[in-house]
């Protein structure tokens, strides 16, 4: 097979500064409190993923998925180790794509197609899918900042998923939409899955994680701590009662992104 | 529904198996990256232009209004005022000359360290060479440039001016010694400006100096007057160069040969602006640098 994600020892540092100004920093100093602090957000992280997995990713809050995300997407580079990636990718990061909240919904789209490696011909051809899929006939030619948070997240899913990609990044993106968009869009992920690309998911939904993936990775304080088949990711999780619990049939009939 | 996998994509490499090879995705970063992207460049210059003033009822207007009121007013202070009319000639032109210029540097400076900051939304989500921000700020202070040229060469030649092959090649040096150093700077101060958001001000005391620190409401015979030795020195600021520049392109021509004062120009000014084009890539360089550097860093600290 052959690799489409290649992740070796990757660490990612952050530095918390509680104080900004000058003044503050010379009080915090002087008091001797610390000032700044370091902690890795993603601490030596070792995976391969072969082209057409698909991978979910899970993990509680501030485990970070999404930095690990970022990484794998080239918005940020890792401080140590290595991230190596075949094809070109696509996908959300953290719900909500990088939109210009002044600008028209139909000037974003065709920028933000254009970031993520559409050409001009392309972008025009697919133009009317990606409205299409959507949903936003009637607020295309208004501000991306009237926009509700689910509907920039569709144009934004729908943007992502229009582009032809190598490995497609997913962010919880779905969590925000309503059920006929979350319907439409498990249908096309499955879709991606089928047609042998690499699908990358991250969510807290156990019983999507289930039925998209081959798959999970789990992370806790930004460790891998679990790699392997699904159902014993969700389990290892503590997630696996959500599957059974009958309070969450929806979760079970394979709902995805229902999940905040 | 659309066939996802119906465009075949030209130009991509592949290795012997057939396979794309495999990248760091965080790697397509710099200005190299940014001249290959040049249909995503020309989204953001039009994006920019339309959305530097939006919410404003004169809209693109501003971007002349602006140096007009700067004109006027230094027009009339100095020119009415303090008399540099009777002994600077077209003195309208001279200061108008510069003031081109200045407002082109000043513009790409201001706008460009704020764009980083500015555009955090795409910054912090999307992969891209984040050089294309500042390079879009230039190139959209450009796009105003050339509206202000044509009225610069209508007012001149109102004056009798005519075009000559060593004035146009000034002319040209000028703009790319702006270009490149405002390009360079904004690099620097935009990554800058993410860390410390201080820089932004800073910014604004440089944009101030340099309207001081050029030759647009005095003349360059009066620094070689007044500062005896120290005019080799004033001749080391490129962005002086560059106004002396656009002044021999527009300014010197507008004055007829039978007048009393003639306009005073430094001897070799092309070669110095040829010199001033090295030191400004080497700014650029340093720019690029930094930005590399302080790249890594950016979408955590926005």
């Amino acid at each position: 097979m052959v690799d489409s994600i290649r992740v070796e020892h990757a660490t990612k540092s952050f530095t918390r500064r509680y104080q900004r100004t000058l003044k503050q920093i010379t009080v915090a100093k002087a008091r001797g409190h610390k000032t700044i602090e370091e902690f890795n957000a993603v601490d030596d992280v070792s995976f391969t993923v072969e082209q057409g997995e698909s991978i979910g990713l899970m993990g509680l809050n501030g485990s970070g998925k999404s930095t690990l995300l970022k990484m794998i997407n080239g918005v940020m580079r890792p401080d140590s180790g290595s991230i190596l990636t075949r094809g070109r990718i696509a996908g959300l990061i953290a719900t909500g794509a990088g939109f210009h909240p002044q600008l028209s919904g139909r000037d974003n789209l065709i920028l933000n197609a254009a970031i993520l490696g559409m050409t001009e011909k392309e972008t025009k051809r697919k133009f009317d899918a990606i409205v299409d899929f959507a949903g936003i006939e009637q607020q295309l030619d208004s501000q991306v900042g009237h926009y509700s948070s689910g509907q920039s997240a569709r144009l934004g899913f729908a943007i992502a998923i229009h582009v032809d990609s190598d490995i497609f990044l997913a962010d919880e993106v779905l969590a925000v939409g309503d059920k006929p968009f979350r319907a439409k869009c498990i249908t096309r992920m499955e879709e991606i899955r089928d047609s042998g690309r690499t699908l990358f998911y991250v969510s807290h939904s156990a019983g999507s994680v289930k039925r998209m993936c081959t798959r999970v990775l789990v992370l806790r304080d930004g460790q891998l701590v679990f790699d392997g088949k699904p159902w014993k990711g969700i389990k290892f999780l503590g997630y696996d009662d959500d599957v059974e619990n009958p309070m969450d049939r929806e979760e079970s009939e394979g709902e995805i992104g229902a999940d905040i | 529904m659309t066939d996802l996998a119906a465009d075949p994509r030209e130009g991509v490499k592949t290795d012997e198996a057939g396979l794309v090879p495999m990248v760091a995705p965080s790697d397509a970063t710099g200005l190299k990256a940014v001249l290959q992207r040049r249909y995503l460049l020309r989204l953001l210059v039009r994006r920019e232009i339309s959305a530097r003033y939006q919410g404003s009822i004169l809209g693109l207007m501003w971007s002349y209004i602006n140096p007009l009121s700067q004109f006027c007013i230094y027009f009339f202070v100095m020119g009415v005022i303090f008399n540099l009319h009777a002994s600077i000639p077209n003195f309208a032109i001279h200061i108008f000359s510069a003031i081109v210029i200045v407002h082109f540097f000043t513009e790409t400076m201001g706008a460009g360290t704020r764009s980083i900051v500015r555009n955090r939304q795409i910054v912090q989500k999307m992969a891209m060479p984040r050089e294309m921000f500042p390079v879009a700020t230039m190139l959209t202070s450009l796009y105003h440039v050339g509206p202000q040229v044509i009225i610069l060469v209508v007012a001149s030649a109102c004056y009798g001016w005519l075009p000559d092959a060593y004035g146009m090649a000034a002319m040209v040096i000028g703009i790319a010694i702006i270009m490149i150093l405002g390009t360079g700077l904004a690099l620097l101060f935009s990554a800058a400006n993410v860390f410390f958001r201080d820089v932004g001000s800073a910014v604004n005391i440089i944009s101030n100096l340099i309207r001081f620190g050029v030759p647009m409401i005095y003349s360059y015979e009066m620094v070689a007057q007044r500062f005896g030795s120290f005019e080799r020195y004033y001749l080391w600021n490129p962005i002086a160069d560059a106004v002396l520049l656009f002044q021999r392109a527009f300014w010197v021509g507008t004055v007829g040969a039978d007048e009393k004062n003639q306009p005073v120009m430094p001897d070799h000014l092309l070669l110095y602006g040829v010199a001033m084009i090295g030191v400004s890539l080497v700014v650029l360089a340093i720019g690029q640098l930094v930005f590399s550097r302080l790249e890594n860093k950016i979408p955590e600290r926005l």
